[in-house]
């Protein structure tokens, strides 16, 4: 779960980090009184959570009413990336002489925590690790002291970060850790890290994304998470029917079990010519219910055009799958979209014979049902 | 012969009361799984399928001769169940649970490097040794006994590729799943190691996922390090940039890295054939065998 720059932000402040003055703001009018309020310049920032926002249009510097009014005008209500932008912060506009990077986040491959520190700030810092690896100084974590102060002062030393600056620099970094630590983080990062002239060091941006298997034990972030929210309706369906599910932009729904199972399945559908609408695992249990709420986040996707189900019935039998999907499918009226199912594993041809053919086709193996799916969906985008 | 788990391995299982834990201990043991006790905290003195529960782990290890324990607990107390066990020590901990918050698994990772037991997971589907041992919750129907060696980051991927290999009458030494999470105890490479040692497993197959770096570390371990031939797999070519794909180490991160394309180049680089279907897969199996 990532949070919006204006509430990672807020937690940052919370912590005693150095965040500029801002104000969020949802209309023209409300973008014109926080300007006032922080005082011009200021920077117009769209809160929504894809990359590239300033590339994108999304972020704005304006120096009077007459800017931010046209500016409010121009991002409230634009299309960023395929997200709405219903909402900005209205940002104080900070004089630096230098931007430095500091990140910190679980090394997977060692399994431990990492904290970064960089002078090359306010780029894209991925590209600067592509290119210069040396240029970012990574500190390794033993999760179970936590970061010893020594630490983040080492890190921001041998990063070349200014003596006058580096225990100022090198505090933010331990209080980040900290933070990221206490709040089950999974990413915290300040790019750019500003230095003003006078010395003083300022977190111009803010990224906090929060392990999504640990806010059951952190309810102030679960809470932002919800207010965050901007989920397109697809995706909050998927949330209230707890589906693992992931929007893609091709015109073949994928049902399956297991995660392993449905990505290799979007990505048979990519092999034989086709292009998934999305992801989307049931888990263990085919029950009727459950089912039919995945049917119907497939055929409430307008870009869906058929439906591959793909079932390898373990531990559940698939008789039992059959007569699940069968229940399901005779509770919609009518079955939107042409849906095939595959079943396979235990009991995969009772299953197979249960399965009510003047509702669905059935293929026998994984191949031929993506196959079989992805030329139907062909056919109805070419009509 | 067998990696791991055989005749010889007596499991305790944490968790045991829980309906998972209660639900699949039954199916280990119609297996043929010797699981010798439960442990659960507060229900010791209770039976469960005519099995003893003891409070700890270390009692019903001490008590039953127990060497492995298989962790059903839910994600808010499986750390503590998994450190009980690491603790006790046993010689193999399996653990099953999806949802383990990732900087406790740090905090195990580290435990790791500390004591002798093995851990396998968590977030996996387990363990099985065809014709008389599984840990977890695969399925035992699916798999038989045979020449090739099986390691995934997923279950019912597992259960396909091994019934594409079945139709062909190949079976498994032993089948085991390394969970779907960023932080696991047994990696790619750990398991390969295992199969390289043991003398009946002829073809290892490998299947991997989106994610981290595992698969790249494991094809440079198979061309430096192994005789044992090895197939391919990787799931998730088609995840975009930035998307959790149901398993919480299956992302590609936003920067480009973990990428399908950079696994199957290393493991294609280390000569190790990478199928595109599952079939295929089966294909390339069978002509190393």
């Amino acid at each position: 779960m990532k949070l919006h720059e204006y509430q990672a932000k807020e937690v940052f402040a919370d912590a005693g980090i150095p965040t500029p003055e801002s104000k969020l703001a949802s209309s023209v009018d409300e973008v014109l009184a926080a300007a006032e309020d922080v005082g011009y310049p200021v920077a117009i920032k769209a809160q929504v959570q894809v990359g590239g926002r300033g590339k994108a249009g999304g972020i704005e510097l304006v120096e009077n009413d007459e800017e931010a009014r046209a500016a409010a005008e121009s991002i409230l209500g634009m299309d960023l990336k395929g997200y709405e932008v219903d909402r900005v912060l209205v940002e104080e506009a900070v004089d630096f002489v230098n931007e430095l990077y500091v990140g910190v986040t679980m090394d997977r491959g060692e399994g431990k925590p990492v904290a970064m520190v960089s002078t090359r700030g306010g780029v894209n810092i991925e590209e600067v690790a592509e290119e210069d690896p040396d240029a970012i100084v990574r500190e390794h974590v033993d999760p179970s002291f936590g970061m010893h102060p020594y630490q983040a002062r080492k890190a921001a030393f041998e990063a070349g970060v200014d003596q006058s600056i580096a225990t100022d620099v090198a505090s933010v970094v331990k209080t980040l850790y900290d933070l990221w630590d206490e709040k089950d983080g999974s990413e915290a990062e300040i790019n750019p890290l500003m230095v003003t002239a006078d010395g003083e060091v300022i977190a111009a941006d803010a990224v906090m994304k929060i392990d999504d298997d640990a806010l059951f034990r952190q309810p102030e972030m679960a809470e932002m998470e919800e207010e965050a929210a901007g989920l397109d309706d697809l995706d909050r369906k998927a949330s209230q029917y707890d589906f693992d599910y992931v929007r893609l932009s091709g015109n073949v729904g994928v049902i399956g079990n297991g995660a392993g199972l449905v990505m290799a399945t979007l990505d048979l559908v990519d092999y034989y010519g086709g292009s998934p609408s999305n992801f989307l695992d049931i888990g263990g249990d085919a029950k009727a219910e459950r089912v039919k709420n995945a049917l119907d986040m497939v055929f409430s996707d307008p870009n869906a055009d058929a439906v591959v189900f793909n079932v390898f019935g373990g531990i559940t039998r698939c008789d039992e799958v059959a007569r699940g999907i069968n229940e399901a499918l005779h509770e919609f009226e009518e079955i939107e979209k042409p849906v095939v199912v595959r079943l396979a594993g235990t009991n995969a041809e009772e299953g197979m014979e249960i399965l009510d053919t003047d509702l669905v086709e059935v293929e026998a193996t994984i191949e031929d049902a993506v196959q079989r799916t992805v030329d139907i969906a062909n056919e109805v985008s070419d009509q | 012969m067998s990696v791991l788990v055989d005749d010889d391995t007596n499991v305790i299982v944490q968790g045991m009361t829980g309906g998972e834990g209660r639900f699949h201990s039954e199916l280990m043991i119609d297996y043929g799984t010797n699981v010798v006790a439960g442990a659960v905290p507060g229900r010791g003195g209770e039976t469960v399928h005519g099995v003893p529960i003891y409070d700890t782990v270390d009692e019903a290890a001490r008590e039953e001769d127990a060497d492995a324990s298989v962790v059903f607990v839910p994600p808010a107390f499986a750390t503590d169940a998994i450190f009980e066990g690491l603790d006790a020590p046993l010689d193999l901990v399996v653990a099953i649970t999806e949802g383990i918050p990732t900087q406790d698994m740090s905090r195990v990772a580290k435990r790791l490097t500390e004591v002798d037991t093995r851990l396998i997971g968590p977030n996996s589907p387990g363990i099985i040794t065809p014709g008389g041992t599984k840990m977890g919750i695969l399925p035992g129907d699916v798999f038989s006994d045979g020449e090739v060696g099986f390691i995934s980051r997923s279950g019912t991927l597992t259960y396909q590729i091994v019934d594409n290999l079945t139709r062909r009458g190949i079976g498994q030494t032993t089948a085991m799943g390394i969970g779907g999470d960023p932080i696991i105890g047994t990696s790619f490479i750990d398991a390969l190691e295992l199969f390289e040692n043991d003398p009946d497993t002829e073809v290892v197959v490998m299947c991997g996922e989106i994610g981290g770096e595992d698969e790249e570390a494991a094809a440079r371990y198979i061309g430096e390090h192994m005789d044992t031939p090895v197939a391919g797999f990787i799931a998730g070519r088609t995840a975009p940039p930035g998307k959790r794909m149901g398993h919480a180490g299956a992302i590609v991160s936003s920067g480009g890295a973990g990428t399908a394309e950079s696994k199957i180049n290393a493991l294609n680089d280390a000569g190790v054939p990478v199928g595109d279907t599952p079939e295929e897969v089966a294909d390339n199996v069978e002509d190393l065998l």
